[in-house]
């Protein structure tokens, strides 16, 4: 390893159903303004039942910002938009010279063009548009947006479902501090498709109005899409910029609840050990955390198994914390870059995001999510959680530096 | 720190699976598929639970299992696991739900064990293992991120112990897309002539393989894994090559194998005999994809090639390609390539 091997965040960029680049995002956050609305992209049956939260650009229109001459997917679409946001917010010197990496998550690469295809082939299976399927791999997304940001030293994918792009940003900062890399752009995307949207509501996770995370009379989750990128770079690339760095990413774990396929288990081990085990990486205690960005996906089963996480490691003194998925949906293999994003803001300009729509506090805890956009707040350390199906939780800690 | 393959376990269309000699009892196939070998679930899986599971759940559950039964280890201390493409049964159950009954009654399970990483949870949910767990899902190097991301768990002293696998599976629909994508022949072909055809496109596989990596010396141990890279459009292989065995200090003339991923279409093997014309000229191959099949992740299938031949001291018949020297090999190199855009390289060596 370096001799100093702390990686900083360098750049950000990200897009969701709340703004299609930070400037936005931070508007809509200062507004309490929702992205959720009814479905306009995908032809359902849900489509004037459940609300979703789009980004709010058509395929052609995300072509048009993006520069890509065609698509493989959206996912790639949404990727790419944030992934140039956060290259270009990093501006970093010699880019070319350096070694470079894009590592990106997602759950379901290029499933919405596979549906389209799907339709034709089960009609008869010498039919369907071979393109529409060509790119139906989660590596497909990656390795579109690498060619198109110009990185090929190191290129891969993770899929840990809805924890998948926080271990990517982890994975990321690990190749910089084992010395294979200089800088790592890390994150994730997912698009809405109706391969996630049945899913999640056959598991009847769905709420039919608007999330309400952490709320005692929670219904479920609402879906989102998007995309969310970090720029790591090591301590030798942060001498070289010439503008101030956002944060350090300061601890990381990994840990399996090894309880159940989809449910968290009721005393929340996996998040108790991710939650602790940053901690430990990070050598904070947990009276430092100024900010927790919960994974709140606003189901019963998640946020009861992760409010009494967060209680077994932060009672009796509670930092202030909130779901920023009340804004953006659950933006599933996204979610963790996304709220990476987030946090590093949290930490720039000095503001805690609210919980949206929350009234009655869970019997079960003594503490409730922040309701108002506070501004003015030192945040110096902020606790980033995503967990997902097959018990994978992941918790991130970023520093201010 | 050195990383070490302590055990391994493979599940592929060749009798691989527990205790068997290595690589002799080999089944010939004709066709452009090779499907598994099925070992006995229930020695490792519930019944009740087999009947839910999809294909490549229980040939890596299994596996998973059995490596770790070789390695005498009840827990490891990560799980990481390698595929391209997931869940495919699973993923068309549900697709083909969704377009034949209209999105409505369906049911969950099939959504639920889509995910890419159920292989990895199933096996933590089995053991109760609560450690690191990731899955990584990028085409042709689905399996050497997993491997990569192991090695720097342990250099960083963060796990023991860490069980990785690279598992894959084929089922009908996707065998029939990827021949019209043009992968496969378009004549049925014995594998063990796979490479005399030549002829455009490979034959397909699928398959399990998991193994254990330890940072602890043993004289157990089955090989050292000395390094491992992957990469990405590089501007010339061959410098690419010369460069990673340098950085091992190693020279071509000191590695007593290469195992290549050649694979019987015309155009993929090109590398490879290009390869065979210059920097391999004077070394011993071996080849491996007409026993597995082509996959993304069939450099799993490669590495417990390496690994077995490093064990055993004895190249076995049916992979190599030229005349190979008697004495046992201490160093092989492991090269594959996936459809020319992914490299990977692996130095396996004696313990």
């Amino acid at each position: 390893m370096s001799t100093d091997s702390t990686v900083y965040i360098a750049g950000v960029g990200v897009i969701s159903a709340i703004g299609n680049n930070v400037v936005e995002h931070l508007a809509a956050f200062k507004d309490e303004k929702a992205g959720m609305a009814g479905i306009t992209l995908l032809d359902t049956i849900h489509k004037d039942k459940l609300p979703v939260a789009e980004v709010k650009l058509t395929n052609e229109e995300l072509i048009e910002i993006t520069g890509l001459r065609e698509h493989n997917s959206r996912t790639a679409l949404l990727s790419l938009a944030a992934a140039q946001e956060a290259l270009a917010d990093a501006g970093i010197p010699n880019f070319k010279t350096l070694r470079t990496g894009f590592i990106s998550a997602n759950t379901v690469g290029g499933m919405d063009r596979s549906e389209d295809f799907f339709v034709e082939f089960l009609a008869d299976n010498s039919k369907g548009k071979l393109k529409n399927i060509y790119d139906h791999e989660c590596g497909s997304m990656t390795e579109t947006v690498a060619d198109k940001i110009g990185i090929s030293d190191f290129i891969t994918t993770i899929s840990t479902a809805c924890s998948s792009s926080a271990n990517a940003i982890f994975y990321g900062a690990r190749l910089i501090r084992n010395d294979v890399l200089d800088v790592v752009v890390a994150g994730g995307a997912d698009a809405l498709t109706k391969f996630t949207l049945n899913g999640f509501n056959t598991l009847m996770i769905l709420d039919e109005a608007f999330c309400k995370p952490f709320d005692e009379n929670r219904k479920g989750l609402n879906l989102g899409e998007g995309a969310g990128y970090v720029v790591l770079v090591s301590d030798k690339i942060a001498k070289t910029l010439n503008k101030p760095l956002y944060c350090k990413l300061s601890g990381y774990n990994n840990s399996n609840d090894a309880y159940h396929q989809t449910a968290s288990s009721p005393d929340g081990t996996g998040s108790y050990m991710a939650m602790q085990g940053a901690l430990k990486k990070s050598g904070l205690q947990p009276s430092d955390i100024s900010y927790i960005n919960l994974h709140g996906t606003g189901t019963p089963n998640n946020d009861s198994a992760e409010g009494t996480a967060v209680k077994r490691v932060f009672d009796p003194v509670y930092p202030p914390m909130s779901s920023t998925k009340s804004f953006t949906g659950h933006t599933l293999g996204a979610s963790g870059g996304v709220e990476a994003v987030f946090s590093a803001l949290a930490i720039k300009h000095k503001i805690i995001y609210p919980n949206l729509r929350f009234e009655t506090r869970m019997n079960e805890l003594s503490f409730e999510p922040e309701k108002k956009f506070l501004t003015d707040k030192p945040v110096n350390h902020v606790m980033s959680n995503s967990f997902g199906f097959g018990g994978n939780c992941t918790s991130l800690i970023f520093s201010a530096v | 720190m050195k990383a070490y393959i302590r055990s391994s376990a493979c599940i592929s269309a060749q009798n691989t699976f527990g205790k068997q000699p290595f690589l002799q009892d080999i089944v010939e196939y004709t066709g452009t598929r090779l499907k598994t070998i099925e070992p006995d679930y229930k020695q490792y899986i519930d019944p009740k639970q087999i009947r839910r599971m999809s294909h490549v759940i229980k040939m890596g559950v299994a596996a998973a299992k059995e490596c770790l039964a070789m390695g005498n280890t009840e827990m490891p201390g990560a799980i990481i696991t390698g595929t391209a493409f997931g869940c495919m049964e699973d993923t068309i159950t549900f697709l083909t739900r969704i377009v034949e009954e209209h999105e409505e009654l369906l049911p969950p399970t099939a959504f639920i064990q889509s995910t890419h990483n159920t292989v990895a949870a199933q096996i933590a949910l089995m053991l109760k293992c609560h450690g690191y767990n990731n899955t990584f899902v990028h085409k042709g190097m689905s399996f050497e991120s997993a491997l990569f991301d192991a090695i720097m768990l342990l250099k960083e002293q963060d796990a023991d112990n860490i069980l990785v696998g690279g598992t894959e599976e084929m089922v009908d629909i996707s065998f029939i897309v990827l021949t019209r994508l043009g992968l496969y022949k378009r004549f049925p072909v014995s594998n063990l002539s796979l490479f005399g055809t030549e002829s455009k496109g490979t034959i397909g596989g699928e398959g399990a393989v998991f193994f254990l990596l330890t940072d602890k010396p043993s004289t157990d141990n089955l090989a050292e894994l000395t390094a491992v890279k992957t990469l990405y459009n590089p501007k010339s292989i061959e410098v690419s090559i010369e460069a990673f065995l340098k950085d091992s200090s190693v020279d071509i003339a000191d590695v007593d194998l290469v195992i290549t991923g050649k694979n019987g279409d015309t155009n993929n093997d090109k590398i490879y005999k290009n390869l065979e014309q210059s920097l391999f000229k004077d070394t011993a191959i071996a080849n491996y994809k007409h026993l597995c099949g082509e996959y993304p992740t069939s450099s799993s299938f490669g590495l417990w090639v390496a690994a077995n031949i490093i064990k055993t001291g004895e190249v076995p018949a049916v992979v190599a390609q030229n005349k190979v020297n008697n004495k046992a090999p201490k160093k092989v190199l492991f090269y594959n390539h996936y459809q020319s855009k992914y490299h990977s390289l692996m130095l396996v060596s004696s313990i």
